[in-house]
């Protein structure tokens, strides 16, 4: 499969100070490849590089080094933006536009004429779930509703390849789902999505690969399956039972946590034997509520990860 | 050419929702008040105080117009980074200011035309309510075709003093191109003084100096012909096809660096 988007040792170096400019690197030589029909997950903590690395493959800001193909053209061709969809983090728009008015102009920009604009807008504006205020000016929005909006005009062409910017943010539960079934859908014909996010359950359930940039460093790349592994990390059993037994549960978990409803939650340790345990506990007038694995989440491969980075370097620094 | 024209529509349907066009409304009552205290004065003066007036605060509410809107319709998109919506599409940074250049020139040349328009509406009323004594001792005409060169002359300013304030814009904060085009546009006013300077002074680096920076700064003074056109002294055609001509220059330069500015310029 082709790459959609590539990065060659893509290297940023800001200047900060006033009266002494130092150099900061807000990323250090990503080199990076995303297929065609991918949805790439970039991960990282706050201030890791992720939107420095979006501005660069959109060319809102020029590298110090390395190089960003984008379809396999340069990033930042005029060619290739017709081609993709962009939406920034906690953007802004022209306020004093209503939402079909900002979108009948961006419209207009990517081409669209005549009664192709507003058929164009309407079904872009129904997509992203919003009805009536699509008439209202932008400064009546609130901060979801522009991110709806965001994700509108990103979509407008029919891009190829998609990158958002925390997506998510500012969403309120429903607005999540929305977005995830959104990006699901574009997953399913085939356009390329490349987004950074802070919810690591939104990038696990969406995410066919995933990156994870620490202090502008590509700390851990891959396919989540190869990621996680489905590491069994134990079993979960929920048992109810009377209070000859309940003093019993400890030679079976390695830890029992009694439950609100009166059940009582088991820990087993990943090389437990389940069967074994729910015959051993059945046998003994126990009724089992429900058995579980308990599998790593992305969540602890982050936490993983960047805390050995993170670790890793004080220690460099320390040395 | 067609990004760069949807672009200055949009800048111009902004202006517009800014209230920009308030402007033509205080113009219009500011006339018609002048009119009326003025009309008290001694005949025969109060018509030349009326287009003195009406031209003075075209110019004035134009540089208002100009100042202000110009600096912020790149730097407040900058800043507030709605910049990123339009380039990330199909549009180069030269597009993008090109477009806004555009849009802003249209606004003032549509808040002018309005403002003509009163300026006439109240030299004719003048005209109507004169006697026939005090129109024979009028040097000219009340609505004398001839004040439509001064206005001309007011937009060609106008003009370039946007194309500063946009240069200014694609790399300062607004509060310091706002301060940068009223120094140029005060300064550019003076201009023509630097061009004698090297008789007062006896240093050939100050005359070269003076002599590069009368070159270098706009000059100004050849668009204001409004005593000219009141008292009915001659503006020749070819001062103001010269002028219009010094005018696209200037812009063409001053856009020439706004462009190669912006297109360096990192958005974080």
């Amino acid at each position: 499969m082709s790459a959609a988007i590539e990065t060659e040792g893509l290297t940023k170096d800001f200047s900060v100070g006033f009266w002494r400019p130092r150099p900061y690197r807000a990323l250090d030589h990503l080199t990076l490849d995303v297929a065609a029909g991918e949805v790439f997950g970039f991960l990282g903590p706050n201030g890791a590089g992720k939107s420095t690395t979006l501005k660069l493959l959109m060319q809102l800001l020029y590298p110090t080094s390395g190089e960003a193909r984008i379809l396999g053209r340069p990033a930042g061709d005029a060619a290739v933006r017709q081609r993709v969809g962009f939406l920034a983090e906690n953007p802004y728009y022209y306020d004093h536009l209503t939402a079909e008015e900002l979108l009948a102009y961006f419209a207009r920009v990517f081409g669209f004429r005549g009664t192709d604009v507003g058929t164009r807008v309407a079904r872009v504006l129904d997509e992203v779930g919003i009805g009536k205020e699509r008439r209202l000016r932008l400064r009546r929005f609130s901060k979801g509703m522009t991110q709806r909006v965001g994700l509108a005009q990103a979509l407008l062409n029919n891009p190829e390849v998609l990158f958002l910017d925390e997506p998510m943010s500012g969403l309120d539960p429903l607005g999540r789902r929305h977005v995830r079934d959104l990006i699901l859908g574009l997953r399913a014909k085939g356009c390329t999505v490349f987004f950074s996010s802070h919810i690591l359950s939104d990038a696990e359930t969406l995410c066919s690969r995933v990156g994870v940039l620490v202090q502008g460093k590509l700390v851990a790349s891959g396919p989540l399956s190869e990621i996680l592994a489905f590491e069994l990390k134990g079993w979960e059993l929920v048992v109810g039972c009377g209070p000859q037994l309940h003093a019993e549960l400890a030679t079976f978990a390695r830890t029992v946590t009694p439950l609100s409803d009166g059940h009582v939650l088991l820990h087993l340790a990943p090389d437990a034997e389940p069967d074994r345990v729910v015959g051993e506990l059945t046998r003994r007038g126990a009724h089992i509520v429900s058995i579980n694995p308990v599998r790593e989440t992305l969540e602890d491969y982050f936490v993983q990860v960047v805390g050995a980075t993170a670790g890793r370097d004080t220690r460099g620094a320390g040395a | 050419m067609r990004t760069i024209w949807i672009i200055a529509g949009a800048a111009f349907k902004e202006s517009v929702r800014d209230r920009v066009p308030y402007t033509m409304v205080v113009f219009a009552v500011l006339m018609m008040a002048a009119s009326y205290l003025i009309s008290e004065l001694t005949a025969g003066q109060d018509l030349k105080i009326i287009k003195d007036l009406g031209l003075a605060a075209m110019s004035v509410f134009g540089l208002v117009i100009a100042v202000f809107i110009g600096i912020g319709l790149v730097s407040k998109e900058v800043e507030r980074k709605s910049v990123f919506g339009l380039l990330t599409k199909p549009v180069t940074r030269a597009q993008f200011i090109l477009g806004k250049y555009l849009g802003l020139v249209t606004t003032l040349a549509v808040n002018l035309s309005v403002m003509t328009v009163a300026y006439y509406g109240v030299l004719f009323y003048m005209n109507g309510v004169a006697t026939e004594a005090m129109r024979a001792g009028w040097p000219v005409p009340a609505t004398d075709p001839r004040l439509l060169v001064a206005v001309v002359l007011i937009m060609g300013e106008l003009a370039v003093v946007t194309a500063i304030a946009l240069m200014f814009s694609t790399f300062s904060s607004p509060l310091l191109s706002a301060m940068l085009t009223l120094g140029l546009w005060v300064s550019g006013h003076f201009n023509s003084d630097l061009r004698q300077f090297e008789q007062v002074v006896d240093q050939p680096a100050v005359a070269w100096i003076a002599r590069g920076l009368y070159y270098v700064l706009p000059n100004l003074a050849p668009f204001n012909v409004k005593a000219e056109v009141v008292y009915g002294m001659p503006v020749s055609a070819s001062h103001v096809g010269f002028t219009l001509l010094y005018a696209l220059i200037y812009i063409a330069a001053l856009l020439v660096a706004a462009v190669a500015i912006f297109r360096r310029r990192d958005f974080k």
